[in-house]
């Protein structure tokens, strides 16, 4: 590495190339260079080594992610019975390709921008690119993602500024842009269980009572007063399978507990805020409480009960990777309580009352992303004037 | 008759000093009638009809109009010009009318009139004018149409309607872009447009 150094340097062949070089290089070696004046935080911890936290509180949900695609889909072409390694080696197969284009489209655009700047290379894309996949229907054409990532990274990305001055979350744009450009493959029967076969592994027909909706695809299209949600074969389901994962939905959003893993990890290592997880869940169960306590065959999903309410679809994924995004989210201790609030409140008001839109918390994540600015400019003044109003009584 | 004063009349607003991507004037109906080619090139031959009539009639009346009411009289004048323009549309070409809706009417409040009418017209005789208001209709349409062309393909994967898409493209899972015909985009597109102007204009950046 160091040999190679001088030709990267301004003057030498691959000058070009600066930013690509200096981005592996502290990529793979600790940099060597530290600053020598002056006062500065001495703490290892760096933006790289927050990132890297963040992917491994995501890897249960990923590894589940991949898991319950195989077994979604062997289930769907009535082989049930298969070994839960070809059912994770299946998923596996389906989620590799998105990964790849994810990382690709995203790290590709973030090197070039680099470069026509002549800035370092940010980390930030580590985290958005594994979150992509997790949140993006498994069904989803290849090039359609490519674009979306492209789209995100561009416009709600660069155009501000690149890594940690972005407005809105990435990954939740991307998703946005997918859902509101190509709303035929974002929801329904065929997007969310993968039933063809994975680079030739797990060929099979599809049982005949196939219907591939997810629970709340299910909800919002439920007609009559009683519900009954259904598994992919027409079998019911309780809150209890919403809650381990076997339903389902996009990679990373179905199963509470390998959610809760990753909460757990985020909170022990003090990188996301439990101001924010916490609130986003005690706003959305309140509201969930309310819209049951006044159940309506109008809104179907008002007659789920607040806790089936909160396993299922993204709202866990939502209220632990996304809505606590330091860059977008509230900063002031105040403000997190009331941003994570109304991200909960927001999330299941959408759920329950505007049928358009069977799951509500991306578009609450992304409102609030909007309002996070403002909600901390209110706290801040309030506080200057409370002091200022006990300066002035002191006197 | 073509003096580098009315050269410049005429030539500015089409890109040094465009009303939409430079004075960013007239943005909301540059976004509600673009999601397609031919209500935007109407759009456009009427918002440029408008103004070269009402810069020219306003220069005509500069002198005579006192200043405390003149706003009211170039509001006269512009409304009793769209009212013609509608009235012909309706008449001619009733479809395009139809998808236009209330935006030919809303001419009137486009921020392009009043501002050529209260910069130019009322300082300038009506030759100068004339071509002053040709050209900012000019500048108007050619954005409207960059911005319409690009969300009618994209969107629609047609050109005035036609199909220019092949349909092997849809075959092999290519869709078109639901995004595209929704406002935000326009909005995005525009931008875009004012980013690739500026990246080659490097006067106009601001710092």
């Amino acid at each position: 590495m160091n040999k190679i150094e001088p030709s990267f340097r301004p003057g030498g062949k691959f000058a070009k190339l600066e930013s690509v070089y200096d981005g592996m290089e502290t990529f793979l070696f600790t940099p060597n260079t530290t600053s020598r004046l002056g006062a500065h935080i001495h703490d290892g911890n760096d933006l790289k080594r927050t990132m890297i936290t963040v992917v491994v509180a995501l890897l249960p949900a990923l590894l589940f992610g991949m898991y319950n695609i195989g077994y979604q889909h062997y289930l769907a072409i009535g082989q049930a019975h298969t070994g839960w390694f070809t059912m994770f080696l299946f998923g596996l197969l389906a989620m590799l390709p998105i990964i790849v284009v994810s990382y690709g489209v995203g790290l590709g655009i973030e090197f070039i921008s680099a470069q026509i700047h002549h800035k370092e290379i940010q980390e930030g894309f580590l985290v958005t690119g594994i979150l992509i996949p997790l949140i993006v229907p498994i069904n989803t054409p290849l090039w359609m993602t490519a674009v979306a990532t492209a789209f995100a990274v561009i416009f709600a990305k660069e155009v501000f500024g690149g890594t940690g001055m972005n407005i809105f979350n990435v990954a939740l744009i991307t998703r946005a842009f997918l859902f509101f450009a190509y709303p035929s493959r974002m929801s329904g029967d065929e997007a969310f269980v993968k039933v063809d076969s994975a680079f030739g592994l797990g060929d099979g027909t599809l049982a005949d009572t196939f219907t591939g909706a997810t629970p709340l695809g299910q909800v919002a299209t439920n007609v009559g007063d009683s519900l009954q949600m259904t598994d992919i074969l027409g079998k019911p389901i309780s809150c209890m399978d919403a809650f381990i994962g076997f339903i389902p939905g996009s990679p990373g959003e179905t199963s509470m507990i390998a959610i809760l893993i990753g909460a757990a990890i985020l909170l022990l290592t003090g990188i996301a805020s439990w101001r924010i997880m916490c609130s986003v869940f005690v706003g959305g169960l309140g509201m969930a409480a309310l819209a049951h306590a006044l159940p309506s065959a109008t809104y179907p999903a008002s007659m789920l009960d607040p806790m089936t309410q909160l396993c299922l679809g993204g709202f866990a994924f939502g209220a632990v990777f996304m809505a606590t995004d330091p860059v977008t989210g509230a900063r002031t201790n105040v403000g997190q309580y009331i941003y994570g609030l109304l991200i909960g409140v927001f999330a299941i008001l959408i759920r329950v009352y505007n049928s358009g839109y069977p799951e509500g918390m991306m578009l609450a994540i992304l409102l609030m992303n909007a309002f996070a600015p403002l909600i901390d400019h209110c706290v801040v003044s309030s506080n200057i004037k409370r002091r200022a109003r006990r300066a002035a009584a002191k006197e | 008759m073509l003096s580098k004063k009315n050269k410049e009349a005429f030539f500015n607003p089409l890109s040094k000093d465009n009303p939409v991507l430079v004075q960013i004037l007239g943005i909301c109906s540059a976004l509600a009638v673009t999601a397609s080619l031919e209500p935007a090139i109407v759009m456009g031959i009427s918002v440029i009809a408008v103004l070269a009539f009402s810069n020219v009639i306003i220069s005509f009346l500069r002198k005579t109009v006192p200043t405390n009411i003149r706003i009211i009289v170039q509001l006269v004048v512009v409304a009793a010009l769209v009212i013609i323009v509608q009235q012909i549309l309706i008449a001619y070409n009733y479809d395009v009318s139809k998808k236009l809706s209330v935006f030919i009417g809303l001419i009137i409040t486009n921020c392009i009139l009043m501002g050529r009418l209260e910069a130019f017209a009322m300082h300038n005789s009506p030759w100068p004018s004339f071509l002053d208001g040709v050209g900012n209709g000019l500048g108007y349409t050619i954005v409207l149409l960059i911005v319409a062309f690009f969300r009618e393909l994209l969107g629609s994967g047609s050109l005035f309607g036609f199909q220019v898409i092949p349909q092997w493209c849809y075959d092999h899972g290519y869709m078109d872009n639901g995004l595209m015909i929704l406002p935000p985009m326009a909005l995005i597109t525009v931008g875009c447009i004012i980013w690739v102007h500026r990246a080659r204009n490097k006067e106009l950046q601001e710092n």
